[in-house]
């Protein structure tokens, strides 16, 4: 990739960091950096592609410390949990037989699996050595005839937020529009009913809690035509183009496919979340205000009126357990906000927040719903965090996998809220998970025998 | 004797293989207060923690010299000063573990020169023991890589015994121990415990028990790794009676050690089964002095009966085994002490060991190697990390999970599979799951003359059990 592209895709209009400082170009520190690279980025948001041969084109870490870790579900093919490399050796590396190698492993995983298509993802050794990609990739769709596409987000490009970027942008530049999408399929009971066709974008299926989602736009008439990327087919991304609506779920990464699909399609979007009772009828009513269907209207203020109301009702009993509880969260960017109004719909009170990702925009949407009083904090060492939480006597940390054991190391109770999690939490039903989980880390009897001394250690204090 | 059979297809498909600056890190990890550092992209140490720390359940310190564009090709010495400089003073560690990678490899990257300028530089640090280690992804696996920083240990701290007039057991109570990547924190804690019932005191290098056994300690965070092998004692190596070396992926570091200090030293290639445990006491036995301890009489005689109880399940069972060479290696002995058939072997990468091992067919290859061969030549259990759970899923054979990563498997980490005890349990579980799930029931015949009128045509064995009997005359 040349460094005028990775320099377009740092420069995000529809990104309200794009004037001030860019998360995607901020130089990493050495010795002092945590998070993964532009590979792991793309990797991990086309992954859950579930039809498609995603081949790793490097030496054995890209792939082999790396694959088959991701929560995603898929409702059919599982394609995407076989981890596929070429797993460059010394002799590839020295005399230059990586080309020679990935065409022939295009070939294997086309024979084998009979894949809808075929994704290659660039890695640092072969961009280094400057094995040509797409040139391979265009030479093995031409003798094969099946789409290959090269994802071209070598490790050292930039972060997992860049990775994210080049993924969306190869999808646009490669898939997007190469497919009319069939009409939708006539409901038997409501034969007149308007079908709009929707776009998610940054959505990934973690758990499978799209599930919890998916039965309300079928309520709505909402055809999903397709998410990017859970649990999502080949042929879905082709038609992302006829979208009547997009709608970017909880991450900033993929701005820049909704913007595209704007300028090129006239695809209008909206950012939202499907965290919470809140947001969850948000997000819908954002769909029939952009699709200005008035029936649609009526059917969602319908749905969002009883879903609330039996929320209400199912939630009452979760709440009063929850009521008042203490919350320190440090998640990334966007997702901040949408926790935060997931965890006061459980009566919980998040008194600080992590923001190192986070914009502006998205730091007065928090402080907004936390109030004046909540402690917003930039750093987000595990020191920090400690310290945070003591200071503000929370009764648990809410945050990625990666702080789970600087919570529990600490004796302090913890709930995952990333991608490796294995629960789902979105959508009205979520909400009941959210609340199980919840519990079950605050009221575990374990705290207690864990945070006291050894009994010896008591007699010896009293002793001396 | 072994048939190796190498790789022969262009993809890799289910990769075994885990990369060597990943085995570089554990072995770091088993030293105290020490942070690893990978010189190469960010990814390259996001992706190696977030294997160890699902693996252990534990924090992993791992930090990155995060290379960029800039740097992948103008050079990126001043990453590796920098993100050494910053580690220096943020973590305060003992020991730093300078890595490389496949992108530093190929880049070309000279890291001895680069830490000597950091010598140069900054005198403040001295204290601070940094060791090089030249890992590139694209050779070997996580136990070549363990292996490498188990030597480069030895070739940076251990002086020779003229210059640093060390002698051969002037402290006779003290046995090295060189660890290998096979043995888990269970089988190190293991192994630390019978020595010790000789009297004779191991110092483990490196010892992953210390840091990486999941437990709970005072303090809420440290940026370093808390508890393995203190660097200082490695200048008592030369000091040692004997040297014990398990695994034969440590030979080279074995041979390096014996060479600088003229310690004697032991050889085994793995601790499981009745054959290596007896060799082991037998060792101890004489570099102590002392008598076999009753406990350990005790145990020999429980496994004995162990292996009499399973070897109905166990002999002539046909197993299936994916792990690094030295794994591989133990259980393929093991299995044929119980007279199993290893049916199916697939190792990631080609090792002396595998010339001795009592294996007929290795093939170096991947998780879909092991796949086919199992579907070509039939197996009852399969043995494996927890990536051939979907393999062993597929084949629909029960998985005994060992090796890395077991991310499915809670306390994996903490499995003891060495010693008498250790062995034992290993039969019973191999034995138990068989039992559980080989079912071999004899299908019902219907006699076509039987009075029987309540006769189901599909029993619930049906399509899993053989024919129990020819009934091809009817058709």
């Amino acid at each position: 990739m040349k460094a005028s592209d990775i320099a377009a895709l740092l420069n995000e209009p529809a990104c309200a960091h794009n004037a001030k400082s860019k998360s995607g170009c901020a130089r990493a520190q050495p010795g002092a950096t945590a998070g993964g690279c532009a590979f792991d980025g793309a990797q991990i948001s086309l992954l859950p592609v579930a039809d498609v041969a995603h081949i790793v084109h490097g030496p054995i870490a890209c792939a082999g410390n790396s694959w088959d870790n991701r929560g995603t579900r898929s409702t059919g093919p599982t394609l995407f949990k076989i981890g596929l490399t070429t797993d460059l050796t010394e002799q590839d590396v020295i005399m230059g037989r990586g080309e020679k190698r990935l065409f022939y492993s295009i070939k294997q995983a086309i024979d084998n699996y009979r894949p809808a298509a075929v994704f290659v993802y660039n890695t640092c050794v072969p961009a280094l050595t400057g094995d040509d990609l797409v040139a391979v990739c265009k030479a093995a769709q031409d003798r094969w005839n099946v789409p290959v596409v090269p994802v071209d987000a070598a490790g050292f490009y930039g972060n997992k937020n860049m990775g994210n970027r080049i993924a969306g942008e190869t999808m646009l530049n490669y898939v997007v529009g190469t497919r009319e999408p069939e009409p939708p399929p006539v409901d038997p009971l409501r034969p007149d009913l308007k079908v709009h066709d929707i776009n998610l974008i940054g959505e990934y299926n973690i758990a499978g809690e799209m599930w919890h989602v998916m039965p309300l736009f079928d309520e709505l008439g909402l055809r999903m035509l397709c998410a990017l990327s859970g649990d999502t087919r080949y042929r879905e991304i082709q038609t992302m183009h006829r979208a009547e609506v997009s709608m970017v779920v909880c991450s900033r990464a993929q701005l820049n496919v909704a913007r595209k699909l704007q300028e090129r399609y006239g695809i209008p979007w909206f950012e939202g979340s499907f965290y919470g009772v809140t947001d969850t009828s948000n997000a819908l009513r954002d769909f029939a205000r952009l699709l200005q269907d008035p029936e649609l209207t009526a059917r969602t203020e319908a749905l969002i009126s009883r879903e609330e109301s039996r929320m209400h009702e199912l939630l009452k009993p979760w709440r009063a357990r929850l009521e008042g509880k203490r919350v320190l969260l440090y998640t990334g960017g966007v997702k901040s906000w949408s926790i935060v109004s997931a965890l006061q719909d459980l009566g919980m009170k998040v008194v600080a927040s992590g923001t190192k990702k986070s914009t502006e925009e998205d730091k007065e949407r928090i402080r907004q719903l936390m109030g004046e009083d909540a402690r917003l904090f930039d750093e987000g060492s595990p020191r920090a965090l400690l310290n945070v939480a003591e200071e503000y006597h929370v009764d648990m940390l809410v945050a990625g996998g990666r702080n789970m054991y600087t919570a529990i190391k600490a004796r302090l109770p913890f709930l995952d809220i990333n991608q490796e999690r294995e629960h789902g939490y979105a959508g009205y039903q979520g909400m009941l998970e959210l609340a199980r989980q919840l519990t079950r880390t605050l009221e575990s009897p374990v705290w207690r025998a864990v945070r006291a001394p050894a009994p010896w250690q008591d007699s010896l204090e009293i002793t001396s | 004797m072994t048939k190796i059979v190498r790789r022969s297809k262009p993809l890799s498909v289910n990769p075994l293989k885990s990369s060597q600056p990943l085995g570089a890190t554990l072995a770091m990890l088993g030293l105290n207060r020490t942070m690893p550092i990978l010189h190469g992209s960010q990814g390259c140490s996001a992706f190696a923690k977030v294997f160890l720390v699902r693996h252990f359940r534990e924090p992993i310190p791992l930090q990155t010299t995060a290379m960029d564009s800039v740097s992948s090709i103008m050079g990126a010495d001043d990453n590796l000063l920098e993100g050494l400089q910053t580690l220096c003073e943020k973590a305060k560690p003992a020991v730093i573990g300078v890595l490389t990678t496949g992108l530093s490899e190929t880049q070309g990257a000279d890291i001895v020169r680069v830490l000597k300028e950091f010598r140069d530089r900054h005198p403040e640090y001295q204290a601070v023991r940094i060791l090089p280690v030249n890992t590139p992804d694209f050779s070997g696996c996580l136990e070549t890589g363990f292996a490498a920083a188990v030597q480069a240990m030895i070739d940076n701290w251990v002086p020779n015994a003229e210059s640093a007039g060390t002698r051969p057991g002037r402290r006779p109570r003290q046995v090295n121990v060189l660890c290998g990547a096979l043995l888990t924190p269970g089988d190190l804690e293991t192994l630390k415990d019978l020595i010790g019932r000789f009297g004779l005191h191991p110092v483990m290098i490196p010892d992953i028990s210390d840091s990486l056994d999941g437990h709970l300690t005072e303090i809420d965070f440290s940026p370093v790794t808390q508890g393995g092998t203190p660097a200082s004692a490695f200048a008592t190596l030369g000091d040692a009676a004997a040297t014990l070396v398990v695994g034969a992926s440590l030979e080279a570091a074995a041979d390096l050690l014996q060479q600088r200090t003229g310690v004697p030293d032991h050889r085994f290639d793995h601790l499981v089964g009745l054959e290596a445990v007896d060799r082991l006491v037998m060792t101890l036995a004489g570099i102590s002095g002392q008598a076999v301890p009753a406990l350990l009489e005790r145990q020999r005689a429980q496994l004995q009966d162990a292996m009499l109880d399973t070897h109905f399940m166990l002999t002539q069972a046909r197993i299936a085994v994916a792990a690094d060479a030295d794994l591989l290696h133990a259980f393929g002995s093991l299995l044929a002490e119980m007279g199993a058939d290893v049916v199916a072997a697939v190792t990631p990468d080609k090792a002396p060991v595998l010339e001795r091992t009592p294996i007929a067919e290795v093939k170096i290859g991947d998780l879909e190697d092991l796949e086919m061969a199992v579907r070509e030549r039939g197996a009852e259990l399969v043995i494996g990390s927890s990536h051939a759970a979907d393999t062993a899923q597929r084949l629909g054979l029960p998985l005994l999970r060992a090796g890395f990563p077991l991310y499915d498997l809670i306390g994996g980490y903490q499995r003891t599979w060495i010693g008498y005890a250790g062995t034992r349990q290993t039969l019973f579980d191999l034995a138990n799951i068989l039992l559980n799930h080989n079912q071999h029931e004899i299908e019902p015949y219907h006699s076509l003359y039987s009075p029987k009128s309540d006769y189901r045509q599909e029993g619930p064995h049906h399509e899993l059990a053989e024919a129990s009997a020819d009934s091809s005359w009817r058709s």
